[in-house]
């Protein structure tokens, strides 16, 4: 009885010290929450903005020359004869090399550092270049496919050093990106499979490759997708602006959609320019594609554990 | 195959239960120390695991008794800096010596773990696949059957093998562990918390199943759960864990003795719930 009266009472008084503050207070924290939240929405509006004005202007510009014969001509010093075939070609095929050199080493590479290599200071310190390596500028990696590729191994200014240098570009950021995915599997299902007698390379293959497949392939397309806008490296081992022919196979002189973006950008004429818009439309579709590709293996490779 | 753990069966020591009946030994385990690191997890463990009987690990949090039973299949060696000294012999063999293949240790002393940790395939699937990679030559189909019936498993799933492990109930997933460590024929079968993910019906019928699959194999079992011990074991260690945190075995004998006539006064704090 007493003790009832007792809590009943502190309960009280409580209640009065709390309520002097109460409206006012609760009423603040509220508006300061509505504050933040229109900060937050006007951070997201200024990037929708200027992507949606960037999108308006280069397809009010390109949607003229959105025509065939873009994709069926040359370049040309008449633009009205002026295509992109071959920039086209070249970059899908430097593309499809770059994925066939990047993605095998790169998943070899995120295997190696995630299921083999000892936590020691040495692998600690490939760690890190990885990491670094991230982070060097594009036209650093042109020069060393200058000097390697094309000049020391011979090679030329092919698809071939090309797709060479942009698989270094592009290795770091697989590796790390599949590093992930490996990571992500939990390491309840590796000791599941080495507590039946499995030995390393099979709890890999059966396992942790099937169960990371998916990040691993989002991860390289989303870096793919990146090399594929990369302009500096191509030009500084020489791919060529004026390819009138169709890409023969990997040992041909090529050229790329931006190298061919930057170049009609650069010509005097407006016409060029609006073929350099047209040229910025393509490339985004297949950027664009892509990304798509990657969502759609994602969902399809996800699972549950 | 390095070298054959096949040793004669003649090595093994005979001791007599209480009821009479000679007891063979499964694992021989002598001055086991166990380190992480500069770290002493476990000190001087010896002990006796007999075949075909229930052992419980029991104890305190921390008190190594997990570390102890993961010593027994070498999945220690899977935790960088871990270092084991001692010996454990399986039919007089040491599975520490250096010519003997950790892999195959794991083949004959399976381990089911304290989540349920199917891989994410088929029912049918996560039993296969431990017995192909061993090079398993018979009819599959059998297999998975005989697994799944042994794991008591079979009538609830049997009409859909080919659906995904994780469509089952967590504690028919953890049956079909035990399924899936069966399957590769062990001789020795760790259970490391098997049912501490579990609800209390779940928790009886792994506890039934462990009762009818110790006619056939031995196990060893650690648990938080001391009436589950005294339920299911029929040998029950106690652990302790002294000042600088070492796990160290206090006593080991028979469930009935240890739950009913403690020799050691520790044990006896620990069964009656004055700590831990």
């Amino acid at each position: 009885m007493t003790i009832d009266a007792q809590t009943f009472a502190g309960q009280r008084s409580h209640d009065e010290a709390f309520s002097a503050v109460n409206k006012e207070q609760l009423q603040r924290r509220h508006q300061i929450g509505k504050v933040f939240e229109l900060l937050s929405i006007a951070s997201i509006m200024v990037g929708m903005l200027f992507l949606i004005v960037l999108l308006v202007d280069v397809f009010i510009d390109a949607l003229p020359w959105l025509r065939p014969q873009l994709f069926t001509e040359f370049p040309s010093r008449f633009p009205e004869r002026a295509g992109l075939r071959s920039a086209l070609q070249g970059t899908l095929w430097l593309i499809s090399l770059t994925a066939l050199f990047s993605f095998p080493i790169g998943i070899g590479a995120a295997i190696y550092l995630e299921e083999y290599a000892p936590k020691n200071w040495f692998t600690q310190f490939i760690e890190v270049n990885i990491a670094n390596l991230a982070g060097v500028p594009s036209i650093i990696y042109g020069l060393l496919g200058l000097g390697l590729f094309v000049r020391s191994f011979g090679l030329g200014r092919t698809l071939m050093a090309g797709a060479l240098t942009m698989a270094l570009l592009v290795m770091p950021v697989v590796i790390v990106a599949s590093r992930e995915a490996i990571r992500a599997v939990p390491s309840s299902i590796r000791q599941a499979a080495y507590g039946l007698g499995a030995t390393r390379w099979q709890v890999v293959w059966s396992h942790v490759l099937p169960m990371s497949f998916g990040g691993i392939l989002t991860g390289t397309i989303l870096a793919l997708s990146r090399a594929i806008g990369e302009t500096a490296p191509l030009i500084t081992i020489g791919a060529l602006t004026f390819i009138a022919f169709d890409p023969r196979g990997p040992f041909d002189i090529f050229t790329v959609l931006p190298i061919q973006i930057f170049n009609w950008v650069s010509l005097p004429q407006k016409e060029f320019h609006d073929l350099a818009a047209a040229g910025i439309v393509v490339l985004l579709v297949v950027l664009l594609s892509m990304n798509a590709l990657a969502i759609y293996l994602r969902s399809r490779f996800q699972q549950r554990w | 195959m390095s070298i054959s753990l096949d040793i004669k069966r003649s090595k093994r020591e005979k001791s007599i239960s209480a009821d009479g009946y000679p007891e063979s030994v499964a694992l021989e385990v002598r001055n086991l120390n166990v380190y992480y690191g500069p770290f002493k997890a476990v000190k001087d463990v010896t002990m006796d695991i007999y075949a075909r009987r229930i052992t419980a690990m029991i104890g305190p949090s921390g008190c190594g008794k997990s570390t102890v039973l993961r010593c027994f299949n070498r999945m220690n060696d899977l935790i960088p800096g871990a270092r084991v000294e001692g010996e454990v012999n399986l039919h007089g063999q040491n599975i520490y010596a250096p010519d003997v293949d950790p892999v195959e240790v794991r083949r004959r002393i399976g381990m089911v773990f304290q989540k349920p940790n199917p891989f994410p395939k088929s029912i049918y699937e996560n039993i296969a696949w431990g017995a192909r990679i061993n090079g398993y030559k018979g009819n599959m189909d059998d297999l998975v059957e005989e697994s799944l019936r042994a794991a008591a498993l079979w009538d609830e799933v049997k009409d859909k093998l080919r659906q995904n492990a994780y469509s089952l109930s967590g504690g028919q997933q953890q049956r079909l562990c035990i399924a899936r460590a069966i399957a590769v024929r062990p001789e020795i079968i760790l259970m490391d918390e098997p049912c501490s993910a579990l609800d209390p019906i779940a928790t009886l019928r792994i506890e039934e199943l462990m009762r009818e699959l110790v006619e056939n194999y031995t196990i060893v079992i650690v648990t938080h759960n001391m009436q589950q011990a005294s339920r299911v074991a029929d040998y029950t260690a106690f652990f302790m864990v002294d000042d600088s945190r070492t796990g160290y075995l206090v006593e080991y004998g028979e469930s009935e003795q240890i739950f009913t006539r403690p020799k050691d006064k520790r044990t006896e704090d620990y069964i009656t719930g004055r700590f831990g």
